[in-house]
């Protein structure tokens, strides 16, 4: 039920990024674009705080009409940005929280192949898979 | 010929085949039609007389066939293209002659063109995997009818097939000739990249069915004599019956065994490869390799990054960026895999899972008692036997283990036998019981598993004070192997010499390892104290320096290795070639180095992998120094932004 999910590094340039692809994926990638500022503004907020004591889970980003876009950002500044269809009322926050952790629990797994350079476009077929999951199941 | 009236493929001038190449592409082609089909289908003789358009070949034997080929897939593409199958969608008669021809042309190393199929061609070879042809062919719910056993009498995919069978008449008289019929036919078999020698172990444990499967089959074989072209190599009769014998077997076995992805199955001589590899890279086959070491060992295979990637992704079964032996085997065979031209599963497959694995292969194939078994737990009482079976397999260690110690262990197979709660194979049940004590330090999926450490601390209990934990040495955490070179050239067997504790000998010293590297001065009271080794007077002098950090061995390696320099240099008199001489100055003492040389090894191996994850934690934290960092300059630039603004 995730219309889009994706992967920014900490450059802020996407690794992975994935849309359902019925809609305007173009849309997506715009939208994801400009929620990194509000996940940039709010990883700042927190800044007083200590890393490690900064939640993991940003929660709702900001809302738009059609869309909710929630953020997640990991101790090494990776984030991720999971765009929600709206009319899916019934998707509660710890849902979307669980599977910020689902996810950030694949991206550790594509981390911890050898062969994956850091910054590289993650290509896994695992963590695809499990993406994809993520994408059609709660519909 | 049925070619040229088949269904249009269109793909050009007819077909003209030579009379041979007839009777083998239409044989091929019923079979692939018959086996696809399911049912009993007709016998040989009529499967020549296959209406062509009626009957198509389906793709799954026919891709069989193919790979039977040997050849590169892309030419197999090109090939299926060609010959029109694509385009129509399914192969016809027509289709399946074109591209058996260009398979032909191809193996005989003209270019895939249509043209190519106009000129006389020998006919295509196909080596079939024993693996590949039962799955597609054969049928053991069929093996008793008689008509039809005809598919997967004809599983040999080569026409040399109908020649079997005119012999399998002559041995049938004489089943035990099957006996013999399967070593000889293991050569060929293995043409195919060994990925089928899985079944060599199978295969020789089966015989007993053939004369079952003989007698029915005779009948059939008659009508099967015609003319058969090619070498027709005794090899390939003993296939055919090989590959009988085989589809008996098959029902009969257990199906837990008989897994249907027969390329993704490892040989006994692959899985000794693939340890013998691991112990390259990491002696202690109960640890694991990490993952930069396996980064560097697998590029040298030569495919691409992605691909790695993905060959990773499937064998790190745990995804902790390490590869237990195991997970490094089923790697490993991928990769063989893929090179060999198999495309990549999109799983894991079963006989490469890491539990599979280590239940499959029996203890005498890995190294002596060290074999990580996740899931036993053996009770306490096994201990005593553990322990004995350890030493001996210690000892054998340095002979580099063939297992002897089948013996040893045979009486206490019964008592393991009632405690083993699996239906492991017996070798594994001895396994799991002496490596009972490495199961308490085992691996949950995903920690890491030390359990080297087991072996080295029942060493060192029977031999010295325990040591402590070896200090990181100076060396780098490269490939052990390398350091394994530097650390056991010829000049340092007499520092390994010296390294030995001989607690008989002498006693034991542990507050001479605490000392700082020993000064002359020192080094003659402790010659005083080295009765042992004062062969004569000079080389005592070596010894003893090498005497001195017996019960330090490994901390103290290099400093004795400086020691040696040193004293070396004093004593003068002696010649380098006393210290090679001076390497083996017991006999009591040879059998402790060997053992010594292995705690050593496996206390090395330790401060490698204890290196690696520290060297790794320094980076992480390093990174979060950097980020911590920038954060306070991001928050001092902020404090002057305001600062004007308040003074203001």
């Amino acid at each position: 039920m995730a219309v889009c999910i994706a992967v920014i590094a900490k450059e802020n340039y996407p690794l992975y990024i994935r849309s359902t692809p019925t809609e305007d994926e173009l849309k997506f990638h715009y939208m994801v674009h400009t929620s990194l500022d509000v996940v940039d503004e709010k990883i700042s907020a927190m800044g007083k705080a200590l890393v490690d004591q900064r939640e993991l889970y940003l929660g709702l980003l900001y809302p738009t009409e059609d869309y909710k876009v929630y953020g997640y950002v990991t101790n090494s500044k990776v984030k991720f940005v999971m765009v929600v269809d709206s009319s899916n009322t019934a998707l509660r926050d710890n849902e979307i929280c669980s599977m910020f952790r689902k996810l950030h629990n694949s991206y550790t797994d594509v981390m911890c192949n050898p062969f994956y350079n850091p910054g590289d476009r993650i290509q896994s077929r695992a963590f695809d898979n499990m993406v994809t999951s993520m994408m059609i199941q709660v519909c | 010929m049925e070619v040229a009236a088949g269904g249009g493929c269109g793909a050009g001038p007819p077909l003209l085949l030579s009379e041979s190449e007839q009777q083998c592409y239409s044989e091929l082609f019923a079979r692939c039609a018959g086996a696809a089909s399911g049912s009993p289908g007709p016998g040989p003789p009529e499967a020549t007389r296959v209406a062509p358009g009626t009957a198509t070949a389906a793709a799954g034997p026919v891709a069989d066939l193919f790979r039977a080929s040997q050849l590169p897939p892309e030419t197999l593409h090109q090939i299926t293209e060609l010959c029109g199958a694509k385009r129509v969608g399914y192969f016809g008669p027509t289709q399946f002659y074109v591209a058996l021809k260009l398979i032909a042309a191809a193996q005989s190393g003209l270019p895939v063109r249509t043209e190519s199929i106009k000129c006389e061609l020998p006919l295509p070879r196909f080596v079939m995997s024993k693996s590949d042809a039962e799955i597609r062919f054969g049928n053991p719910a069929e093996l008793h009818g008689k008509k039809v056993q005809i598919p997967y009498l004809t599983t040999e995919k080569n026409s040399l097939k109908r020649m079997d069978d005119e012999d399998k008449q002559q041995e049938t008289p004489s089943p035990t000739m099957s006996p013999l019929a399967s070593p000889p036919s293991s050569p060929p078999h293995y043409q195919r990249v060994s990925l089928s020698h899985g079944y060599s172990k199978l295969r020789s444990g089966t015989e007993q069915m053939q004369p079952a499967s003989y007698e029915t089959r005779q009948p059939i074989g008659q009508p099967e004599g015609s003319s058969s072209e090619g070498p027709g190599s005794k090899p390939l009769r003993r296939q055919a019956s090989l590959i009988r014998s085989f589809s008996v077997e098959r029902e009969l076995q257990d199906n837990s065994i008989n897994y249907p992805d027969e390329p993704w199955r490892i040989t006994e001589e692959q899985r000794e490869y693939y340890v013998n590899q691991f112990r390259s890279l990491q002696p202690d086959p109960n640890s694991f390799i990490s993952g930069s070491v396996a980064k560097n060992f697998f590029t040298k295979s030569k495919l691409s990054i992605p691909e790695l990637s993905y060959i990773w992704e499937l064998s790190d079964a745990d995804c902790d960026g390490a590869l237990t032996l195991p997970e490094f085997c089923a790697a490993f065979h991928l990769i063989v895999a893929r090179k060999n031209g198999y495309p990549l599963p999109e799983g894991l497959p079963p006989t490469l899972q890491p539990e599979y694995l280590q239940a499959a292969f029996p203890k005498s194939k890995w190294e002596c008692a060290i074999f990580d078994s996740y899931s036993e737990s053996m009770p306490a009482n096994q201990q005593p036997c553990d322990l004995n079976r350890m030493e001996t397999s210690v000892k054998d260690m340095a002979d580099f283990p063939v297992p002897t110690q089948d013996a040893t262990t045979g009486d206490d197979k019964q008592a393991l036998k009632s405690t083993v709660t699996e239906p492991l194979p017996k070798d594994l049940s001895e396994d799991t019981a002496t490596s009972k004590d490495y199961n308490s330090l085992k691996a949950r999926p995903r920690s890491r598993s030390y359990s080297s450490t087991s072996i080295e601390e029942t060493m060192k209990r029977g031999e010295d004070p325990p040591t402590p934990p070896p200090r990181p040495q100076k060396t780098h955490s490269r490939a052990s192997s390398l350091d394994l070179n530097k650390v056991f050239q010829p000049s340092v067997p007499a520092t390994n010499s010296g390294l030995l504790p001989p607690p008989p000998a002498l006693p034991p010293r542990p507050c001479q390892t605490q000392s700082e590297p020993v000064t002359e001065a020192d080094l003659h009271p402790q010659l005083n104290r080295a009765p042992s080794q004062a062969a004569e007077s000079s080389p005592a002098k070596k010894d003893a320096p090498h005497a001195q950090p017996p019960s330090k061995p490994i901390r103290r390696k290099f400093r004795t290795e400086n020691q040696t320099t040193e004293s070396q240099e004093p004593a003068a008199a002696v010649g380098g070639a006393a210290s090679a001489a001076v390497v083996k100055p017991h006999p009591t003492v040879q059998k402790q180095s060997s053992k010594q040389k292995k705690a050593i090894q496996t206390a090395i191996r330790k401060n490698k992998e204890a290196n690696a994850v520290l060297a790794r934690l320094n980076s992480e934290l390093q990174q979060q120094l950097k980020e911590v960092h920038q954060e306070r300059i991001a928050l001092e630039n902020q404090l002057e932004q305001l600062r004007p603004v308040t003074v203001l």
